[in-house]
């Protein structure tokens, strides 16, 4: 049996603004394996949640092309009837604020329950509300008994991000898409929330897709990486590969901008995502963002380019890239 | 001499209750903190949310209401509102975390920048406008922006704006609360390092208030950690990241990712350790309240609320 668990073939998003279409999510090709965490990093704006709400059909007014097969169904393709019997099943999402997740007037053991009625219907009440206290001590929520019976309001923002998580566990899904999953919680918090993460999917043997834009968290949990910028995948690597030899100008700025051990200056990138209007449609759509490199430098139209096995970049012309504090000398480090 | 001292401040904000709505309690949101910060320094308060940094930060420049304790600014008891002359209100601002929402959306750059030179000092309008510029200029915008609303800027580009409205006066001391928290990594890089070149060119002082400490060991001297309105540990960056001894502060570095994800398994295991001291030891670090014991001297420079030993 193949490990592969999804498949997405030049995956185009977009959405209507003014008079024409223009592409949030622009001809992406990504891979995700059972047991497997495929983080993926860019600043906001970068096309990642874009990327996850096309990956779970939640877009009603873009248009998507491409493929997105997940086993052997094209979730492109899919009719809203399959996509309803996927969705909190199978393919399961957790955002970013727990608190707009859940519904503020309905108990927590009832919410998660209704997932669990909704894709189970024939499990009994007793089997149901069994499964629903596992579920809640499985998340680490203490006293699940008396939590069941609670109202979001009355916990803090880790039990209800667990909550909400419990909530995408409960059909044991094989793929789990979390979009800063813990952006909005505290460290300590934000680690036990990961390590759990961790624990599912080996325990599930799910595939899971991470979005963040904290180069830690996806260091911490992190199989392999997709780094995204405006709307496409600059480079794809094993986590080790990324952190050691990153070679998109991209991946690197966005390294080097991380506050580290005895660094003077971070570097600062120049400029702004730009907005889906002002997109340069054609060359490389980084290279504004690094004015110091000489124009002669870029490609004309950056392609990925699979440098060593599993190791994709985005255009040939990352050798030519330095840091304007390092000097061209730089060249030779990033052509490794 | 301090330029900042602040001496057991304590900021309590009373529970209202029952149908006469009468004080039932008080919330402890500061609870004895001490500390001072010298002239050109950077002072960082980290803590978890809810553990009273924002308090402390609004307390000493007049948001809020002090209960108790004492604040002295360039040897000068500001601690009553009514002390606060002119001058110290000057020589202390504020920037906030949220570069949305603290800049008044209706209203051009100009203005926003301008507000502060209006309330102080008497220019005319080429004067204020001039001096805007050079504001703009100092944390790099352009001259265009003087007509532009916060909304057509992106949020380290706003940030910036809070930025030159608070040093548009020239003070000694900024609070900065969480000032790159809602950014971008690579935005966060432009302000912190930007808030530094200030620093040295105009002599700044910060108190610099965090919970992300990887920003906070980046930009700071020194840094205290607050719990539940109480410090837990204060001393220089090296005591606290090299050296950490109350069980919170451990536990606290120990969650923070490691960007090198070769320590991955080692960090883990690392992290289940303290998690278990920190379980195990709980009690003894922690009052009948889970509130923080009083600080001990273990060196020239460390602090740290040490368990009471009968
Ligand atoms: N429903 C939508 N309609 C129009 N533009 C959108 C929509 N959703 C996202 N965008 C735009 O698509 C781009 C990518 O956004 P997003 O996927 O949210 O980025 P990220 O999650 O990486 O921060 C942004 O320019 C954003 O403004
Ligand atoms: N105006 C207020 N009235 C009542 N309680 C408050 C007020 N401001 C803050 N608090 C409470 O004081 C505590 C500390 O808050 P804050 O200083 O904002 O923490 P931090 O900035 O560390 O997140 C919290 O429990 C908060 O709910
Ligand atoms: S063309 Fe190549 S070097 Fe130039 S900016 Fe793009 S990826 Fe970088
Ligand atoms: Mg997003
Ligand atoms: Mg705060």
């Amino acid at each position: 049996m193949s490990n592969r668990l999804l498949e997405i073939e030049n995956l185009t998003t977009s959405f209507r603004i003014g008079d024409g279409y223009y592409a949030a999510v622009d001809n992406v090709s990504l891979t995700v394996n059972r047991n497997e965490v495929l983080g993926i990093v860019g600043e906001s704006g970068s096309g990642k949640s874009a990327l996850a709400f096309s990956i779970m059909r939640l877009h009603n007014r873009a248009k998507i092309e491409g493929k997105i097969n997940l086993e052997d169904t094209d979730l492109v393709k899919a009719s809203t009837n399959e996509l309803n019997k996927l969705r909190g099943d199978s393919l399961s999402m957790i955002f970013q604020d727990p608190l707009t997740a859940l519904n503020p007037l309905m108990e927590i053991g009832a919410q998660i329950g209704e997932t669990l009625v909704l894709h189970r219907p024939q499990m009994s009440k007793k089997q149901r509300y069994d499964r629903v206290i596992e579920l809640l001590n499985l998340v680490g929520i203490p006293r699940p008994e008396h939590v069941y019976q609670q109202y979001p309001h009355e916990l803090s923002g880790g039990m209800r991000q667990r909550v909400v998580i419990a909530i995408a566990i409960a059909n044991k899904p094989q793929l789990l898409i979390a979009d800063e999953p813990t952006t909005a919680l505290d460290v300590t918090i934000q680690a036990q929330i990961l390590d759990l993460i961790h624990k599912l999917k080996e325990e599930m043997d799910a595939g899971i897709i991470l979005i963040t834009h904290d180069l830690g968290v996806v260091a911490e949990m992190a199989d392999r990486v997709a780094v995204m910028y405006a709307g496409e995948i600059v480079e794809v690597a094993e986590v080790h590969t990324l952190f050691e030899n990153p070679l998109h100008p991209y991946t690197r700025s966005l390294l080097n901008s991380v506050p580290t051990e005895g660094q003077d200056k971070l570097h600062v990138i120049q400029g702004i995502v730009p907005s889906l209007k002002n997109l340069p449609r054609t060359g490389c759509r980084f290279a504004a963002r690094i004015p110091w490199i000489d124009e002669s430098a870029h490609e004309e139209n950056p392609v990925l380019h699979e440098v060593s096995p599993g190791h994709y970049v985005r255009c040939t012309c990352h050798s030519k890239f330095y840091f304007p504090e390092e000097g061209k000398e730089g060249e030779a480090n990033g052509a490794s | 001499m301090a330029l900042l001292e602040v001496r057991d401040l304590k900021v309590h904000f009373p529970i209202k209750g029952g149908i006469l709505n009468r004080t039932v309690g008080h919330i402890k949101a500061v609870d004895g903190v001490n500390f001072s910060i010298e002239q050109g320094k950077t002072y960082g308060l980290v803590g978890e949310s809810g553990s009273g940094k924002s308090t402390t930060g609004k307390a000493i420049i007049g948001l809020e209401q002090i209960t108790e304790g004492q604040v002295i600014f360039n040897g000068e008891d500001i601690t009553s509102i009514k002390n606060k002359t002119k001058d110290i209100r000057k020589d202390i601002q504020m920037i906030f975390q949220d570069p949305y929402s603290s800049l008044n959306p209706r209203k051009r750059v100009l203005d926003i920048i301008a507000e502060p030179l209006r309330n102080y000092e008497k220019l005319t309008k080429n004067e204020e406008k001039q001096r805007v510029y050079e504001l703009l200029e100092l944390v790099g915008l352009t001259p265009e922006s003087i007509w532009k609303f916060p909304h057509q800027f992106s949020g380290g580009q706003r940030q910036r704006i809070g930025v030159a409205r608070a040093i548009a006066l020239k003070p000694k001391l900024i609070i900065a609360d969480e000032p790159v928290s809602a950014l971008d990594v690579s935005v966060q890089a432009q302000v912190l390092n930007f808030m530094q070149d200030i620093q040295k060119e105009l002599g700044l002082t910060y108190l610099f208030i965090s919970h992300d400490l990887g920003v906070v060991k980046h930009m700071c001297d020194e840094i205290a950690i607050m719990y539940r309105g109480r410090y837990v540990e204060q001393g220089t960056k090296d005591d606290i990241f090299e050296n950490p001894q109350h069980i919170y502060t451990k536990r606290l570095i120990a969650a923070i990712p490691d960007v090198n994800p070769r320590n991955r398994d080692k960090h883990y295991v690392f992290r289940q350790e303290v998690k278990k001291e920190y379980e195990q030891a709980y009690d003894e670090y922690f009052d009948a309240e889970g509130l923080a014991f009083g600080l001990k001297d273990i060196s020239d420079t460390h602090r740290v609320a040490l368990p009471e030993r009968g």
